[in-house]
């Protein structure tokens, strides 16, 4: 892994990036199929549908229906992608994800897009802060946060290889570059970004971009922040998290969901059983979204790097 | 299937019944009532009417059958035993710890489960799936389905019979179990569906309506459907929740009943006597 030079805004929306990465491993396998509800422009699928339209279903506003098709396509043999916003990805067909996908040990790929605060003006109907807990209470189940376009790049071919249910959450549009392109990024395997001593701060998403800034800020107040995108939730990287609390004493988790049973709570879960240490979550507070511009959202949840930095400071003072 | 074997599909209707009530005597209660009902359908597609391989149950250019009542297994578990997919002893497992025949139905465990049902709603999606995925690869085989009329209260039914129809799937064979009761009590009294074939009709289905006891009915119906080019086909199966268990038939509910040893035997010397008889399932004389 390695990080880029830079953390400017990508040019390159996260959904193209998607759609290219699967045109190209559904150029190399053709067993790969793609299953969609009506949001095919807004995912950014629509290549895709073009270049397989036998390839492609679209089954319309019938999420639990697409989860049911997309287990059958996978009885009979097909890798399918599923792909609606993370909220009808997640609650909407979560019976069907946990039945007819996953308890059927079938391998459906399940694509949840504008993840939490990046629903923004779609507000707080479409605000999904409860995906994660979701998914990942599903046995098998792999629960991955993508967290730039290089990382798109190189996980979606290992979701094709990897049998079994993933659920993969994608904001569509552009996020901060975090890797450079020639980084290996491999699932279920965190990434430390940033090497510390003082505290640790846990994120995925576009936290990931609000912790480096945090770390940055702590840097000039003299404080080492270690920085680790956990980008697969589940299954996690618990080495990782033990080996954090051994170096650093005290963790911050960040994520774009609920604090209760999304990253904060898996970490906390490793931390107690195995090393307990302070700890401190960046994330809603138990709420609902709500409309509004993501910069906006992003003050109102207290997902910045200003909460972030001021809840490492308070984690330290707890050692 | 050139000559179908109409005496060996009666008999093995009757042959799934009786292991049926056995296999739920064994576990002490299970889903009776609507395990029986699709015996007869069962029969003519396990007795022929299925292109399948007992001995290679994944084959690839089977004949599907999504059993999407999944809780209706143990008859389905019958049928898979009696015509060789498994040891018959299996059936003295069902819902014991660790047996391969849960009550609803798992891919993961059964030789012959082509889905995992169980909870209603989900089956003709993935038949749906099935269908696609196997248009996809060439294979031109049939993909089959089975529903509870009860079940079909569940809106995903509906979302998949919508987008069946739209993809033209013309591979795929629906029986609507119309045994006219749910789990609560009659259909009507619950929530009515209706009236059934006229809704498929409406979502652009091929409808017939056939006594779902009769195996030459079902059996001329599936030759129907099989002709229908262009839409999917339902085959709506007129019966009764229970048929042919007699202590079933005469309960006021019948989806789940404690099944004893004594039990056992009055429902299969009423299956025997009904089948020496020349009669139907349900004891109604075929003339």
């Amino acid at each position: 892994m390695r990080i880029a030079s830079n953390h400017d805004l990508e040019t390159v929306e996260m959904r193209k990036a998607f759609v290219e990465t699967l045109i190209q491993e559904g150029n190399k396998n053709s067993r790969i199929v793609t299953v969609n509800s009506d949001l095919c422009s807004s995912m950014g699928i629509t290549d895709f549908v073009k270049i397989f339209p036998d390839r492609s279903f679209n089954v319309g506003i019938q999420e639990s229906n697409g989860v049911g098709v997309s287990a059958g396509l996978s009885a009979a043999g097909m890798i399918p992608f599923f792909h609606t916003f993370a909220v009808f990805a997640s609650r909407r067909v979560f019976d069907q994800a946990f039945v007819s996908c996953a308890y059927a040990g079938l391998n459906v790929k399940i694509v949840g897009g504008d993840p939490g605060v990046t629903a923004t003006t779609n507000g707080g109907t479409h605000m999904s802060f409860e995906d994660i807990a979701l998914m990942r209470a599903i046995p098998t189940a792999r629960v991955i946060e993508f967290s730039d376009t290089t990382m798109v790049r190189k996980v979606v071919p290992q979701v094709v290889e990897h049998y079994g249910v993933d659920y993969m959450r994608l904001m569509r549009k552009c996020l901060h570059r975090i890797y450079d392109e020639s980084s290996e990024i491999i699932v279920g395997k965190a990434n430390v970004l940033r090497e510390g001593t003082d505290v640790t701060i846990i994120a995925c998403g576009l936290e990931v971009y609000e912790a480096l800034t945090a770390a940055q800020q702590l840097e000039e107040e003299g404080i080492s922040a270690r920085v680790v995108d956990m980008f697969t939730i589940k299954p996690l990287d618990n080495e990782c998290v033990i080996e954090s609390a051994k170096k650093t004493g005290a963790i911050v988790t960040a994520e774009n969901h609920n604090i209760i049973n999304g990253l904060g709570s898996a970490v906390a879960e490793v931390l107690v059983e195995n090393i307990p240490v302070p700890m401190e979550r960046v994330g809603a507070q138990d709420e609902f979204g709500e409309v509004g511009p993501q910069n906006y959202l992003m003050e109102r949840f207290n997902l910045t790097s200003k909460t972030i930095y001021e809840k490492a400071k308070r984690v330290i003072s707890r050692k | 299937m050139q000559n179908p074997n109409f005496e060996y599909m009666r008999r093995l209707s009757a042959d799934i019944r009786v292991e049926t009530v056995k296999a739920i005597s064994k576990a002490g209660a299970g889903h009776i009532g609507g395990a029986v009902s699709i015996a007869d359908v069962l029969a003519v597609l396990y007795g022929g009417a299925m292109n399948i391989r007992p001995s290679d149950p994944d084959w690839e250019h089977r004949d599907w059958l999504v059993l999407s009542k999944g809780h209706a297994g143990p008859g389905l578990y019958a049928a898979l035993a009696l015509t060789g997919y498994f040891p018959m002893d299996w059936l003295d497992t069902v819902n014991k710890p660790g047996t391969r025949l849960p009550s609803h139905c798992d891919m993961k465990r059964t030789p012959g489960i082509d889905m995992t049902t169980g909870s209603l709603g989900q089956g003709l999606s993935a038949a749906v799936g099935i269908a696609l995925g196997n248009r996809i690869n060439g294979i031109e085989s049939y993909v089959y389905c089975i529903v509870g009329d009860g079940e079909i209260n569940e809106g995903q039914i509906w979302e998949a019979a919508q987008t069946a129809s739209h993809n033209k799937i013309d591979n795929l064979i629906l029986f609507v179990d119309w045994n006219k009761k749910q789990l609560d009590g009659k259909l009507e009294d619950v929530n009515d569906p209706i009236d059934i074939a006229g809704k498929f009709e409406a979502f652009g289905f091929e409808a017939q309506t056939v006594k779902g006891y009769d195996v030459e009915e079902i059996y001329s119906a599936i030759e129907r459907a099989k002709k229908v080019k262009g839409k999917p086909s339902v085959i709506v199966l007129d019966t009764l929740k229970g048929l042919g268990i007699c202590f079933a038939e005469n309960a006021v509910t019948c989806h789940f009943m404690a099944v004893d040893e004594k039990m056992e035997k009055e429902a299969i010397d009423v299956i025997e006597k009904r089948y020496e008889q020349g009669a139907y399932p349900g004891g109604e004389s075929r003339k």
